[in-house]
Formats: structure tokens, C-alpha cells, sequence
């Protein structure tokens, strides 16, 4: 059986790709990330990422196509599997389901 | 706008090649976006760490080749290396042969040097207490020289016995290594061995055939080596026997232990007597011990220090015990201490200053020539095949092309290099085998090759292994990754600077060639220098007899007479020691005009009238003793030496005192090299006793042959020592053994220039071949346009001379610098003159050209229709 675990990294970089859809790819998921968490990202850490979730089999990637500010180099185009969409499926029903458990006065006012 | 250039390129270098392409496009696009929003400094340092990034396993993790089924270990393949390594050393046979030999000589070379240390290293490690065993010395300071000696008085051993039992295991007792007759029956021979405390064989260690090592107890006994209780006992069983030492005394052969063997210092220890047998037989031993003579140094004594402590400590309390019962010697300082038996062998000299060095020096030197020609043949060897490798291009191609791997053609090359490398190591070893006998004749050795020592076959089998893989890492990786199509299409072209190491190489060789050449010379030429010094007397006809039995004492005359009439001697005469050796030394002279402060010390030499026509010394001033004289009695000569040293002008006709005696000059001769060639004579006394003699001098007639004059001598020896065998020296050996130590040196030195300068003309041959080869084209191009041989020979030699010029401006001053410092250490020595340099590189250049001429000289005459139509 795969391991389906996934780290918060992770998770985050394979939710981007299904953000981006078609046009996911390393600079794009980087941007993309960047612009959701406010924090920096290096393209390193999200390639390394990509790596991981293709291994796992989340991931599907195919080479797309060149540009000139890549200086004539195809970029690779990632797409989620089953495998992928389904992990996400059961980590957001877990985490639903523990917040729905959560009574209202056990988390500290949030200042509203 | 680009992106840092080097970060690209570091990037390329580590980043796997399949990711490659989308990870540099990612960097790209961001580095441009950066570039736009931040500015170009900015965009770029981010880039640089971005890059760094990407320093992470799975960015540098190539993907596995999924397209190859192929094996690398298949039986087919293998059998396919094999078949084209042999065939390219059969097709190239003169090449193959060439550096299979350099590099088998080079490593026997090594291996001969790596077994003489060995052997110098292990001296004396037969002895199982080789740690804790030490020979007592002294030292003293006299007239500002440091002077060292293992000669010690006899009282000093019991007191080390009794006042420092909790220091000692051992303290034993040696009288100095001698020759004496051993008789059994009617066999009589000349044997080497000592009197020692009866701790000896427990001390030694030594290996007890028959007896126990308690037989010394006994006073009346003796030890016998196994090959002394051969010689005199044959099979037999020799525990028991009574038999004669000096036909004098009685003793009981009470053990035979193992021959000791010929790396120790007590190789000559033939057999042991008891210390109490010498103490007793000798009168003045005796003496010595009765009256506790504290300045008479006549023995050696040897000590085991006790577990728990160590020499220093030793050494520091028994420092002063010569001063404490000698006080009177206190002007040369004198301090007893103790020289490790580890240290006996390879650091045995003091010089002046009283810095201890010995032969340690040699096994530093040859130890470095050893690593240096190792690395001679080792370099040349990966040269050649380097080199000989480009012409295998062509092959990788093809097996690239037809589906080889890279590892494929890796492991190719790498186990074919090994395969020539593993010929050369087993030639070596017979090489070795075959040369020892005659390395140990010329190093004074008995050294085997140790066939069954680990450390040996690592060393052997590492080195190999070693410089396998690296002379075959060049074709392996290099060769193995060009592309098949360049090569085989032609366009591929060795680097510009690959020939560089090669030209580093022969200048590296030929300046340690040139500096063992010039070295061989001198040490030779200082050899000749001090052979022919004047040695003040005759020694051509001379032979020397010991005085070793009673019966040779007090018939002086009756013996002249006997042998005068046989007409095979022309002189005969005693003296206290024979004219090659000056064996006392004494201090205690004085004379009118003498410095008060001097503590002048003399050889002093006892002869009888007919010394001087025995061994024909040469006068400078006044006469020879004579009979005619009574009053020569108190007669005395001098030599050269000490009539200087004594500042006397006149000296015929003065007074010398020694010891209270009076006596008067009545000759000065000159100067007889009795020590050392190569140092000045010593100040030497002669004076006329019958009683002081040990040696019988005797000049053969040189109208007689030699053999016909001894059997002669010897029918009057066997009349007047019936107990002795009749045993003599040829004064011109005795005195020829005096430059063993520097033939030795010589002779080695001569045989590893010789083989330095055999294994790099090998390589210089073999590049230059390679050279020739590669620039055939060339050749026939030039010649179609009209160059001559000769050109053509100065073209292709040009280079190399260039090389060797190169190397002989390195050497000379390497050379001059380690000489001179060497030179040094001898008073009389030849000058390094200009000319040996000169003669030294104009060979060294000769035998280049005539190396690289037969190559050159073959290439300018061949044919340029057939070298420019092969293609």
C-alpha cells in the first residue's frame, strides 16, 4: 500500500498544482504559492517537492513547451492523479471532521 | 542578461542530466522575472542561491540506464578483452617489452631497497628482550671533543650489580669479541666468541639445542654454537666433552644453542665462556677486579633493565658513577649511560659535537632512491600507456558505437592495464630472486625474501594494485568518453597540454639520474683519493699471525731464526699490534716544552728491533732501532704527526716520559695510516718491548710465490704451536677492508644510477618512439618538400635534449649540495671539481641522443610515398 502522508509542503505544492490545472509547473507553483503564504519559496524546495509527490505517484508530468525567456528549454507540466485527489479528498475530510468536533469555547477567541 | 555563468555551469555539473533541462528553464524564467522586478544584481545573487538550492539528493541522483540489458561480466566480452589486450602487446611487442621491463626493474629495485631496510630495521630483533637490553657506555669531553666508548672499567659491572639490583635484570660482563683456538683431540680451530656473565644465554635469549641455559654456572665450561659443535664434534653429541680454549684452558661443553642469526650484533658469538674462566686465566683481569681499577676501560657491558623502568631513567642514575670512583678523570666529564639495543645497530657513531648518527643516513638514502625509482618506473609505466592508449581511440569508437557501455570499456582498460601490471610484479619477483645473492654479497647482507610476511605481499600487491589503476584510469575514464563520432570520423584531437606531464616526467627523471651519477662518481673518486694516499710502509708480501697460545712467548729469536733460514721470509718481528690497526691509545706523556694544560694522548705501539725492515717505514730524521745501540732500549720513534704535535724542532736525541719512564727519540718516520684512509694520521709512539706483543709481522720473498712461502712458514709454526692452527692476514687486505664501508656505498650507488638511467632511457625511448609515430606524417611531408636527415633528426631530437638540458641545470646544484655535505665528514677528501659535473651531463646527453637518435634517425629514412599514402 502507497503511503499516503503527505507533509504540509506537500500538501500545499499538490494543492497549487490543482489550483494552476494545466499551467502548473516549477516557476508557476512557486509564484503561486508565494502569493498565497506570503512566504519566499525556492524553486529548489518545490522541485524537490514535485520529485517526492511523482515518486508517490500523486503527480503525473509531461514536458510542455519551450520558451524564450527559458532560453529554448521545455518546462514540465504536472497534473494530479487519482491517487493525488483522492489523498487531498481524505485529508480535508479529516481535518473537517476535527473541526467539526471542536466545541466552540475550546479555541481561544480569535479577537472578533 | 544573463544569469552568473559560472553558477550555470556548476549547476550542469552536479544537477542529473535528465532533470537538466526543466530545472535550468524554472532558474531561467525566474532570473529573468527577478531581473525585470529587482534589478540585474539582485535577480543574480538570488539566482546563485537558488542554484545551491538544488544541492539535494534528488537533484543529484542520475536516473539508471533502463535501456541496457547488458551484462557487465559476461564470459563472452571477457573472453574478448583478454584476446585484444594480448594482442596488442603481441602487436606491439618492442613497445610492450619496454614498459613491462621498465616498470619490472624499477619495482625489483624497490623491492631490493624495501627488503635492505627491512633487514636494517630488524637487526637484533632475534633477541626476545631486543626492548629492555642496553649496552652501558661512557662519555667524556677532552679538548673540546665529545668522545663515546663502550669500553668500561671492570669494577663498574659490580656495582651495577649490587647498588642497582632494582634497576637490573641483567647486568653481564663481556670481554671484547676475539679470536682463540678451540681444540678437541687433535682438531684445532680459529673461532670468534666472548667470555660472559653466565646470564648470558637467559639475557639473549639464545635458542638452547642441548644443555640448559644455566650452563655457564659452572666455571670450568662453554657454550658452543651448532655450527662451532659441528665443525669440532661432527655428529656426535658434544654435552660433556672436555676440550681446550687458547690450548691453555680446560673446560666442559655444557650446551650448544642456534647459530645466532646474521642481523644481529652478535653474529660472530661462536661460542661463550665464563666471565669467572677470563678473570681467572688472566692475570691482569684479575687485577683489575682485586684492585678495582676504575681507569682501566678494557670490557663491554651489557645490562636488561628491569620491567618497570625505562633506559632514561636508568641512564640519569648511574650518570656519574665514573666520577664518584675515579675522580681523577674528572677533567673529561665523564657520564656513564646506557644505548638501547634498538639503537645499537643504526645509530653507532657520535661525531664531535656529540650528536649521535650511523647508518641510520644510508637507510634514509636508500630509502629515498628506492621511493624515487619506484616512482620513476611507476610514472613512465602509466607515460607509456598513456600515451600508447590515444592510438585506441579508434577502438572505443567502434565499441561505442557497436553498444559497449561506458563501465564496459572502463572495466576494459582498467583490467588490462592491471593484467600488464600484475606480469611485471611476478617478473619482478624473479628478478629479485635471481639478483639477491648477488645484493647480498655487495650490501654485506644475508637477506631471503620473505615469501611468508604479510606486510610484504601488501605492500607488493597495493603498490601493483596502485599503479594499475592509475595508469589505466587514463584510458579508462578519458578514452571512454569521447563521442564515437568524432573519433571515428576523425576530428577528435588530443589536447594541447596533454603532452605536458609527460615532458614534467623526463626532466623529473633525468635530474634524479644525473644526481646518482655525479654522486657514484665522487663517492668513487674519494675512494681512489684516500687509496692513494701514502701509507708510510710496505704492506705488499706482509702477512700478520696472532700470538694466541703461550707457546709463542719468549722464543722470539730461536722463531726468527727458523724462519729467516727457510728462506721464505725476508723479515720477521712482533709489535703489540699489527701495522693496519692501531689498537692502544694512552695518555700520560711528558716532555720538555709541553703546555702544562694539554692532556696529550698518544697511539703507543710496542715493537722489536726488526719492526722497521718488516714493514719498511720510511725515515725523515735520525735512524731505526738498533742492536748495536743497548741504549735503544729506552729507545723511542715517532711519527710525523706527533714530532708536530709535540712542537719539539729537533726531536732526535729529546726526552719523553710516559708513565715516569724515560726514554729518548732516536728517529722520526713518516706518517703510517694505521686507522681510517681518509683521516689524518694519529700521533704515534713506537718504543721496543719483547714482552707487549700480540701480532707476528712477517715479509714474505716476493722471488718465492706465495703459497710455496706459506706452506714453508707454516711447517715452523706447527713446530713451535703445535696447539694452533696456523691462521695469518694479508696486511693489503687487512687494509683494504678499511674502505669497505664506502666501496659498499660506492658499489650500490653505481648499481642504482645504473638502473635509474636503464629505466628513464626506457621511458625516453618509448616517447620518443611514440613521438616518431605520431608525427610520421609530418616527416613525410617535410621530406617531399625537401628536408634532409638531418634536419629531421635535429627536429625530432631537439626536444629531448631540450628536456635533459633542463634536468643536468637541476641536478648539478642537488647533486653539489648533498656531496659536499657527505664529503664533509672525512678530513681528507677530494675536491668536487667542475669536470665530473661537465663529464656527467655531457653522458647524460650522449646517452639521450643515442636514444632518441635510433628512433629519430629510423623516421627521417623511411619512405614518405609509403608513410603519405596509409591512411
Amino acid at each position: 500500500m502507497r503511503r499516503n502522508y503527505l507533509g504540509e509542503f506537500e500538501e500545499l505544492v499538490l494543492l497549487t498544482v490543482a489550483v494552476l490545472h494545466e499551467g502548473a509547473y516549477g516557476v508557476a507553483i512557486a509564484d503561486e504559492l508565494e502569493r498565497q503564504t506570503g512566504r519566499s519559496v525556492s524553486l529548489s524546495a518545490v522541485h524537490a517537492a514535485l520529485h517526492r509527490l511523482e515518486e508517490k505517484a500523486m503527480l503525473n508530468s509531461r514536458l510542455g513547451e519551450a520558451t524564450a525567456e527559458r532560453g529554448g528549454r521545455r518546462k514540465r507540466l504536472f497534473t494530479v492523479t487519482a491517487l493525488g485527489s483522492r489523498t487531498l479528498q481524505s485529508i480535508r475530510e479529516t481535518r473537517n471532521r476535527l473541526w467539526d468536533s471542536i466545541s466552540p469555547q475550546a479555541l481561544p477567541a480569535l479577537g472578533l | 542578461m544573463k544569469p552568473p555563468r559560472w553558477a550555470d555551469r556548476l549547476l550542469e555539473r552536479f544537477c542529473a542530466p535528465h532533470l537538466l533541462e526543466e530545472i535550468q528553464g524554472d532558474l531561467h524564467e525566474r532570473f529573468e522575472r527577478r531581473r525585470v522586478l529587482f534589478g540585474e544584481r539582485a535577480a543574480r545573487r538570488q539566482y546563485i542561491w537558488e542554484v545551491l538550492g538544488f544541492l539535494r539528493p534528488f537533484a543529484l541522483k542520475r536516473k539508471r540506464n533502463t535501456t541496457s540489458t547488458t551484462y557487465l561480466v559476461s564470459p563472452m566480452m571477457l573472453q574478448n578483452y583478454f584476446k585484444i589486450a594480448f594482442r596488442n602487446l603481441v602487436r606491439h611487442k618492442g613497445y610492450s617489452a619496454i614498459n613491462i621491463v621498465g616498470l619490472a626493474v624499477g619495482m625489483a629495485v624497490a623491492m631490493l631497497i624495501g627488503l635492505w631496510v627491512w633487514d636494517e630495521l630488524s637487526y637484533n630483533k632475534y633477541h626476545q628482550n631486543y626492548e629492555r637490553i642496553a649496552k652501558v657506555m661512557q662519555r667524556g669531553t677532552f679538548n673540546g671533543e665529545v668522545f663515546n666508548g663502550d669500553f668500561l672499567p671492570l669494577p663498574l659491572g659490580t656495582e651495577l650489580r649490587t647498588s642497582f639490583s632494582k634497576d637490573f635484570e641483567h647486568v653481564m660482563m663481556s670481554s671484547w669479541p676475539g679470536e682463540h683456538i678451540l681444540s678437541y683431540g687433535d682438531k684445532k680451530f680459529t673461532k670468534t666468541g666472548r667470555y660472559l656473565s653466565p646470564a648470558a644465554p637467559d639475557m639473549l635469549t639464545l635458542n638452547m639445542l642441548a644443555g640448559t641455559r644455566a650452563g655457564l654456572q659452572d666455571p670450568a665450561s662453554i657454550l658452543l654454537s651448532k655450527s662451532v659443535a659441528q665443525t669440532l664434534f661432527g655428529e656426535g653429541d658434544p654435552v660433556g666433552e672436555i676440550m681446550k680454549i687458547d690450548n691453555k684452558l680446560d673446560v666442559k661443553v655444557t650446551g650448544v644453542y642456534e647459530d645466532l642469526p646474521f642481523n644481529t650484533e652478535f653474529r660472530e658469538l661462536t661460542f661463550i665462556a665464563p666471565w669467572d674462566l677470563y678473570v681467572s686465566s688472566e692475570e691482569w683481569v684479575k687485577q683489575a677486579q682485586d684492585n678495582a681499577e676504575w681507569n682501566n676501560n678494557s670490557w663491554h657491558i651489557l645490562a636488561q633493565i628491569a620491567p618497570n623502568t625505562n633506559f632514561e631513567a636508568v641512564s640519569t642514575k648511574i650518570k656519574d658513577l665514573k666520577l664518584k670512583h675515579a675522580p681523577e678523570v674528572a677533567f673529561v666529564k665523564p657520564e656513564i649511560f646506557l644505548h638501547p639495543m634498538s639503537r645499537w645497530h643504526l645509530y653507532d657513531s657520535w661525531d664531535k659535537a656529540g650528536k649521535v648518527s650511523g647508518r641510520i643516513q644510508y637507510v634514509w638514502l636508500f630509502g629515498i632512491i628506492g621511493v624515487f625509482v619506484l616512482l620513476l618506473a611507476c610514472i613512465n609505466f602509466m607515460n607509456l600507456s598513456t600515451a600508447r592508449s590515444e592510438k585506441r581511440a579508434k577502438e572505443v569508437g567502434i565499441r561505442k558505437a557497436v553498444g559497449s557501455v561506458r563501465t564496459q570499456l572502463i572495466s576494459q582498460f582498467l583490467s588490462e592495464s592491471l593484467l600488464v601490471v600484475t606480469v611485471a610484479f611476478v617478473l619482478s619477483l624473479l628478478l629479485v630472486w635471481l639478483i639477491l645473492p648477488f645484493f647480498n654479497e655487495v650490501a654485506d647482507k644475508e637477506i631471503a625474501v620473505l615469501w611468508t610476511n604479510p606486510v610484504f605481499w601488501l605492500f607488493g600487491i597495493g603498490f601493483s594494485l596502485f599503479t594499475g589503476l592509475l595508469a589505466g584510469s587514463y584510458p579508462a575514464f578519458y578514452l571512454s568518453s569521447f563521442q564515437p563520432v568524432k573519433v571515428l570520423k576523425g576530428t577528435f584531437r588530443i589536447g594541447r597540454f596533454a603532452s605536458m606531464p609527460r615532458k614534467v616526467l623526463v626532466v623529473v627523471q633525468f635530474t634524479v639520474s644525473v644526481t646518482l651519477i655525479i654522486g657514484t662518481v665522487l663517492v668513487f673518486r674519494q675512494i681512489q683519493y684516500a687509496k692513494n694516499r701514502p701509507i708510510g710502509y710496505d704492506r705488499n708480501g706482509l702477512i700478520t699471525v696472532a700470538m694466541n697460545t703461550p707457546e709463542l712467548y719468549g722464543r722470539y729469536n730461536a722463531l726468527r731464526s727458523e724462519l729467516l733460514q727457510t728462506g721464505a721470509v725476508i723479515e720477521m718481528s712482533t709489535s703489540s699490534t699489527p701495522a693496519t690497526h692501531l689498537l692502544s691509545k694512552n695518555g700520560g706523556f711528558e716532555w720538555e716544552g709541553k703546555d702544562p694544560n694539554l692532556k696529550a694522548q698518544f697511539g703507543t705501539v710496542a715493537v722489536t728491533h726488526d719492526f722497521g725492515k718488516t714493514v719498511g717505514w720510511q725515515f725523515v730524521e735520525g735512524r731505526d732501532f738498533s742492536r748495536q745501540f743497548s741504549t735503544d732500549s729506552s729507545g723511542m720513534v715517532l711519527n710525523e704527526t706527533a714530532a708536530r704535535y709535540m712542537g719539539i724542532k729537533d726531536p732526535v736525541g729529546k726526552t719523553i716520559k710516559w708513565d715516569g719512564r724515560s726514554f729518548h727519540v732516536v728517529g722520526v718516520v713518516k706518517d703510517m695510516v694505521m686507522e681510517s684512509p681518509f683521516e689524518p694520521a694519529f700521533q704515534t709512539v713506537f718504543m721496543l718491548n719483547y714482552d707487549w706483543a700480540s701480532v707476528i709481522n712477517i715479509k714474505l720473498n716476493p722471488t718465492l710465490s706465495i703459497s710455496e712461502s706459506l706452506a714453508k712458514i707454516e711447517t715452523i709454526f706447527r713446530t713451535f704451536n703445535p696447539g694452533s692452527p696456523f691462521d695469518y692476514k694479508f696486511s693489503d687486505q687487512q687494509y683494504a677492508l678499511k674502505f669497505a664501508a664506502e666501496e659498499r656505498i660506492g658499489k650500490l650507488a653505481a648499481v642504482f644510477a645504473v638502473l635509474a638511467i636503464f629505466i628513464s632511457c626506457l621511458g625516453l625511448f618509448g616517447l620518443a618512439s611514440f613521438v616518431a609515430e605520431q608525427r610520421t606524417k609530418e616527416i613525410g611531408i617535410r621530406k617531399v618538400l625537401g628536408a634532409t636527415v638531418f634536419n629531421l633528426w635535429q627536429l625530432l631530437s631537439k626536444d629531448f635534449v631540450f628536456l635533459v638540458l633542463i634536468a643536468f641545470v637541476m641536478a648539478a646544484p642537488l647533486a653539489y649540495y648533498f656531496l659536499n655535505g657527505w664529503l664533509q665528514k672525512y678530513t681528507y677528501r677530494t675536491e668536487i671539481s667542475w669536470w665530473i659535473f661537465a663529464a656527467t651531463g655531457a653522458s647524460a646527453l650522449l646517452i639521450t641522443l643515442l636514444t632518441v637518435s635510433f628512433q629519430a634517425i629510423k623516421a627521417a629514412l623511411m619512405n614518405p610515398v609509403k608513410t603519405l599514402k596509409t591512411e
